[in-house]
């Protein structure tokens, strides 16, 4: 069976592509997994979904009917990693992620996620936009 | 009019630059868990080598301060202390914050900071003076007891452990034996070593244990995933209710009052001083106010965190006017005298008198900056806390090896930099507290001198240690701050095991280092 991955962010911005996936693993009838991982070597991480965050999500991914998994945790690999990791393995057909603007030096000093998976993906990615 | 004179100095734009520096400094290694004033001060000391003498004790002054500052921030929005004087206040600032309170406490925190500060400050101005005036009248054997009552005070009060306080203390002492006797010209401990011959620099001792040692036991012990920050709502300038201030007045002042004093004496430094004002807020706190203590009574925020600010105050006094420090950033401020060949002691006061001036002018200065940084920038502090931990442990350590390299230009340094960052290491791991050994190594060679002195002056006779009427008093002095400090600490533990389930998992990790 086909499926679409999601890299979700607790914010407006994940859920924004949350709704985009539900809606593309609806029309391909695939299954859909949900990736949000930490490496937990900061303090404070505000791209990680605590346990509330990920009920919620999963409560509106339950009412809208499609099949999903979820990978959620504390990994060694970056959250890039994890999702082109996870796409590999469910052999994806899309990758969903939110994309935002990032300052230049905020990209030198912390890398971009989105730009990895970009450019690391072997299939289509859907990068969308709050 | 000498404080006046010393505003004059601290109002100059250039410092007043220097002060902010210091102060934004200061609070952030305050948010950050591990990484606490000493720490800083100590890597940033040979950086300030080409700054001014006032310039820098401005910079490290501002850090002092801003550290007591920084810490409530992650105590009340994320439970992590940021370093130890600030446990207690997550105690009740967390479940203020839980309940939508968090702009309150922090608030509070702040303004009693605030208030606790230049309170603290005011009587340090008024206090400093009269004993420096006391101790310029004493001669070297006093200076001898003055020494000892530094030396078993630090070394067995801070630390969890008397014995491994001493232990870590005469390990302090045995490197500062090291290289060429003073007065014979004699070589020790030195095996020929042309390196040794030199001694082993201060500086490089206080930045191998504060900033190598202690990057490398909190890189391979503190492990917290990531904490939910409570978000703050509503804009800063209400924060406060009209009720929040009259709960918080009274522990304001009384915390201060508490802070400053044991401040003054070697009791182990600021965090006694804030479990003592928070036992004595609850005790004094009636009916449904005595209720809320445990679910976020805003008195056991505002008592400690004044408590805190004003025991940072009080660790100057015995500071400047008799050069013993009591915790480890005083400890780190007494080598950054020397670096500048300025001799705390009872001299200070009377050679250096524009400088101490000028520092002290600086923590009004400073508190004042604080209070106007802290509550709008609440957001930025919280911040610093996404910094992957990886980045920040090695720019300690590449800052520390830099610092080391720079005091004497030779590689060697570096290499003793990092054997005794090791030692540090293991020493933290197993308990043994670091503050000791600095003490030890700056006061070791004054304490011999004077002891060699007045032995030559006595003729050899060591009863005439003990003899003259200020020795004596001082030795008594001594048994009373023991007996006080043991009470205070006896009290601390039987608190801390009545909060034990409420204390956050990151204060055990803090309770030995962050001080």
């Amino acid at each position: 069976m086909s499926s679409v991955v999601l890299g979700y962010v607790p914010n407006a911005l994940g859920d924004a592509a949350a709704e985009a996936a539900v809606h593309e693993a609806r029309q391909r009838g695939a299954t859909l997994v949900v990736v949000n991982t930490t490496r937990a070597d900061r303090l404070v991480d505000p791209t990680y979904a605590d346990d509330d965050d990920m009920s919620r999500l999963q409560g509106t991914l339950r009412t809208s009917g499609v099949d999903f998994t979820v990978h959620h945790g504390t990994s060694k690999d970056t959250a890039a990693e994890d999702v082109l990791d996870a796409a590999e393995r469910h052999a994806a057909e899309l990758i969903v992620i939110g994309l935002r603007h990032r300052t230049p030096v905020g990209k030198l000093i912390m890398g971009s996620t989105a730009q990895s998976i970009l450019l690391g993906a072997a299939c289509n990615v859907l990068a969308v936009k709050a | 009019m000498a404080l006046l004179e010393g505003f004059s100095v601290a109002m100059q734009p250039m410092y007043l630059l220097y002060a902010l520096g210091g102060v934004l400094v200061g609070t952030a290694v305050g948010v950050l868990p591990g990484i606490g004033p000493a720490m800083t001060v100590a890597l940033l000391m040979p950086i300030t080598y080409s700054l001014d003498p006032t310039a820098a004790i401005i910079v490290f002054a501002g850090i002092y301060y801003g550290g007591m500052y920084g810490g409530s921030t992650t105590s009340i929005l994320l439970n992590t202390p940021g370093e130890s004087a600030s446990i207690v206040t997550a105690l009740e600032g967390n479940k203020m914050a839980k309940a939508g309170r968090g702009a309150a406490a922090l608030a509070t925190a702040a303004i009693g900071s605030f208030i606790a500060g230049t309170v603290a400050t005011v009587l340090l101005s008024f206090v400093a003076p009269y004993v420096a005036e006391f101790a310029v009248q004493i001669g070297p054997t006093e200076y001898v007891a003055l020494m000892i009552v530094a030396f078993l005070t630090v070394g067995a009060l801070l630390g969890a452990s008397v014995l491994r306080g001493l232990a870590s203390l005469a390990l302090g002492l045995f490197i500062a034996l090291i290289g060429v006797d003073a007065l014979t010209a004699q070589q020790r401990y030195t095996f020929g070593n042309p390196f040794l011959a030199d001694g082993i620099d201060v500086v490089l001792v206080a930045v191998a244990l504060f900033a190598v040692g202690e990057a490398l036991y909190v890189a391979s012990r503190l492990r917290h995933g990531p904490v939910k920050v409570i978000p703050v709502a509503g804009r800063w300038t209400n924060w406060m209710r009209k009720e929040d201030w009259k709960r918080s007045w009274k522990p304001w002042l009384r915390g201060t009052f508490i802070g400053f004093p044991v401040g003054t004496i070697p009791a182990g430094g600021a965090d006694v001083a804030t479990f003592l004002s928070y036992a004595s807020e609850r005790k004094l706190a009636k009916g449904e106010r005595k209720k809320q203590f445990g679910k976020g009574a805003i008195e056991g925020v505002a008592g400690p965190e004044s408590a805190n600010n004003a025991a940072a105050a009080g660790v100057l006094v015995p500071l400047l006017t008799l050069g013993i420090p009591t915790t480890a950033t005083a400890a780190m401020m007494l080598v950054a005298f020397q670096r500048y060949n300025i001799q705390p002691g009872p001299l200070l006061f009377e050679v250096e008198g524009a400088l101490v001036w000028a520092l002290i002018a600086s923590l009004y200065v400073g508190n004042l900056m604080l209070l106007v940084l802290n509550l709008p920038l609440v957001g930025i502090w919280v911040k610093i806390l996404q910094i992957p931990r990886p980045y920040l442990y090695s720019g300690i350590l590449v800052f520390a090896a830099m610092g080391a390299f720079s005091v004497n230009f030779t590689p060697v340094d570096v290499f003793v930099l990092l054997v005794i960052g090791v030692l540090g290491f293991f020493m933290r791991r197993y308990g043994y507290p670091i503050a000791p050994m600095v003490v030890g190594l700056i006061l070791g060679p004054i304490f011999e001198d004077q002891l060699r002195r007045s032995l030559a002056i006595s003729q050899g006779d060591p009863t005439a240690l003990v003899s003259t009427p200020i020795a004596a008093t001082i030795y008594v002095v001594l048994i009373v701050i023991f007996v006080l400090s043991f009470w205070l600490r006896k009290r601390q533990r039987a608190m801390e095991s009545e909060v034990v389930e409420e204390t956050p998992a990151a204060a055990v990790d803090l309770k030995e280092g962050g001080k």
